[in-house]
């Protein structure tokens, strides 16, 4: 192009409100996409740590969650009792069952939610080894005392140490307070795994988390369960695996509600900035056709234009980039829809959104810009002369 | 030898089924180094001669023959490189670009050219010069008279040293003292750097400076011509 770009650049400053508001539309769009994602992604991140890789979780084939699943004691037996399962160093499976029940609890902010309680047995803490308590003490067993995550401290009211919380009719006193590293455990409160049952009256557990002697028998160990007609209403995944897929229905829903935003607000911004050039092809006709005139090209005013709205959204990308990233690492929650508690994440900006957002924003100028662009383009030198 | 030879051009314009005749079989010659003053009521299609001289209208029908090029076989793109390298665009009301320096003005037509940014430079400073305002080249045009505007049009015009200057109406915005300026200018342009120049114009003051005047009425060119011994 042989138009020089000073002359694409002053023109886009040279017009400072309709140049700003149409920049702002497209900043809306891509904040707008960019949360959307910065959330799914953080809610992945979050499960897709949580957990370890060397561990397997079973539940029932037919929950959905880990609250909806139930394993009784006989089969927590014949779990435990399997090869697969590794032991400690004086020959204990190395296994934890666990009732996981929800109960609520209000928020800091106003308002409650539901929070995740999950009864561990103490070689939970062996097989889970990102856990670590920053505050008080563990709990006792054979206690009803519980920990709470540290997202959890934070976001909650009642939970501080020292508090007690009801607990199917019971109160529970808070002892202290743990990190699980950024995962999906730091949203939970754990406890005795039999005094959770005794106070639920309950006989079953809802999964079984065991130490696997080797990670990678873990597609023998599903073909093992099915074979086995005790079992075969039973699954066992990686624990981080598992988590990591009831990420997937609540970051899908967030990411593709923000899509569906992104789209409809893009239109908006679209026709805003196909406006835009409109007017500014409008009160330059003289312009393009004296440029016409010294021998620039259909093709280099089409260009021009295009840039001049390229520019646009461009700029529109990086401000709303800008904006999202202040909110990156940003820590927020939202309710899990599979355990339907909450999970509490950090806004996560990374270079895939980046490069939608990028995407996103040329698309919108392309298209905003093509019209205006190619009638500027089409203007017959002497008729656009003639305009002044 | 001439430098603009026009064959029997008629042009016309189809408003829904009338035809409007705008020219018709105009035939003109004009010499390198002539400076030609095109006079008319308006309406007359002056302009529209003018345009087809300067390869940014066609003729209906007819040839136009310019320093040996038959522009009417010009594709629309090699018609471009060609008003490009060979004419200079004088304009009644300037057309400078307002976003633009006077420098930037000036440059503009040399970035069709495969000059570097250096020897741009000395085009740009050369052509300021010659219409005495290289003290302003980083005036925006807002900032300047419209003489002074003129001359810096007048400076793009002679940038890229083309060999024809078409001037529509150049004093036609101007006051008498701008108007006199420019006029000087264009005559020192034709005597001083060889320049052939096509003039339109309704100011008798202006048409008495240049060497040869036509008239054209209802699109016919008349016969006669003026001449000016000033030359
Ligand atoms: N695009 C067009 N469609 C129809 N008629 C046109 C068009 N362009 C010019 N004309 C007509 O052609 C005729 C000549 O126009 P032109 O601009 O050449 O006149 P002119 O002699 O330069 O007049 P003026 O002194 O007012 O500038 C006019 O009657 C004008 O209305
Ligand atoms: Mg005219």
């Amino acid at each position: 192009m042989k138009i020089p770009f000073k002359y694409i650049l002053r023109n886009f400053y040279s017009r400072k409100l309709t140049t700003t508001a149409t920049v702002l539309g497209m900043t809306l769009v891509v904040v707008v996409f960019t949360v959307a994602f910065m959330m799914g992604m953080g809610i992945r991140k979050t499960l897709s740590v949580t957990g370890s890789e060397n561990n397997a979780l079973v539940v029932r084939k037919s929950s959905q969650g880990e609250i909806s699943s139930i394993i009784n004691r006989e089969v927590a037996d014949i779990i435990s009792s399997l090869p697969q399962v590794a032991k400690s160093s004086e020959g204990k499976p190395l296994i934890s069952t666990e009732p996981v029940v929800i109960f609520i609890q209000p928020k800091k902010g106003g308002g409650v939610s539901n929070l995740t309680v999950r009864g561990v047995t103490p070689v939970a803490f062996q097989i889970r080894d990102n856990i670590k308590l920053v505050e008080g003490k563990t709990f006792g067993f054979g206690s009803r005392e519980l920990i709470v995550g540290k997202s959890i401290s934070k976001r909650f009211n009642g939970v501080a140490i020292g508090d007690k919380v009801k607990l199917a009719g019971d109160m529970w006193t808070i002892v202290g307070v743990f990190d699980a590293g950024g995962s999906g455990f730091d949203s939970e409160v754990w406890g005795d795994s039999e005094q959770l049952l005794s106070a639920f009256q309950r006989t079953s557990y809802s999964t079984i988390t065991f130490r696997l002697s080797d990670p990678k028998q873990i597609e023998q160990l599903k073909l093992q369960f099915d074979a086995d007609k005790r079992l075969k209403q039973f699954t066992p995944e990686i624990e981080r695996t598992y988590f990591s897929k009831q990420s997937n229905q609540t970051s899908g829903f967030i990411m593709g509600l923000g899509v569906f935003i992104t789209l409809f607000i893009m239109v908006g911004a679209i026709i805003g900035a196909m406006i835009t050039m409109f007017t500014a092809v409008a009160n330059r006709t003289t312009e393009i056709g004296t440029l016409r005139a010294l021998g620039f090209t259909r093709g280099s005013i089409l260009i021009s234009f295009l840039f001049e709205s390229l520019l646009l959204s461009v700029v529109g990308c990086v401000l709303g980039l800008l904006i999202s990233s202040t909110m990156s690492s940003m820590e927020v929650s939202t309710i899990n829809f599979q355990s339907f508690s909450e999970i509490a994440f950090n806004f996560t900006l990374n270079i895939y959104i980046v490069l939608g957002a990028f995407a996103f924003s040329i698309f919108m100028g392309l298209v905003g810009g093509f019209l205006p662009s190619w009638r500027a383009s089409r203007l017959k030198i002497i008729e656009a002369l003639r305009a002044a | 030898m001439s430098a603009i030879q026009v064959d029997k051009i008629a042009k016309t314009y189809s408003r829904d089924k009338l035809v409007v005749p705008v020219l018709n079989d105009v035939t003109l010659s004009i010499n390198e180094g002539e400076f030609v003053a095109l006079m008319g009521p308006s309406g007359s299609g002056k302009t529209t001669l003018l345009n087809i001289i300067a390869g940014i209208d066609r003729p209906t029908s007819g040839r136009v023959s310019v320093l040996g090029t038959d522009i009417a076989g010009l594709s629309e793109s090699e018609l471009a490189k060609w008003r490009a390298r060979t004419v200079g665009f004088i304009f009644q009301f300037y057309n400078l670009i307002p976003v633009l320096t006077a420098y930037e003005n000036v440059e503009l037509p040399l970035m069709l050219t495969p000059l570097t940014k250096e020897q741009r430079k000395q085009q740009v400073e050369t052509a300021l010069r010659v219409v005495g305002l290289a003290d302003r080249m980083n005036h925006s045009p807002n900032q300047l008279s419209g003489g002074q505007q003129q001359r810096v049009a007048i400076a793009r015009a002679i940038a890229t040293d083309p060999d024809i200057i078409v001037a529509d109406e150049p004093t036609g915005d101007l006051d008498k003292v701008s108007a006199n300026e420019i006029m000087t200018l264009l005559e020192r342009l034709n005597k001083e750097f060889k320049k052939t120049i096509v003039m339109v114009t309704h100011d008798p003051s202006a048409a008495e400076r240049a060497h040869i005047v036509r008239h054209l009425e209802k699109g016919d060119l008349l016969p006669g011509e003026e001449r000016h011994e000033n030359a």
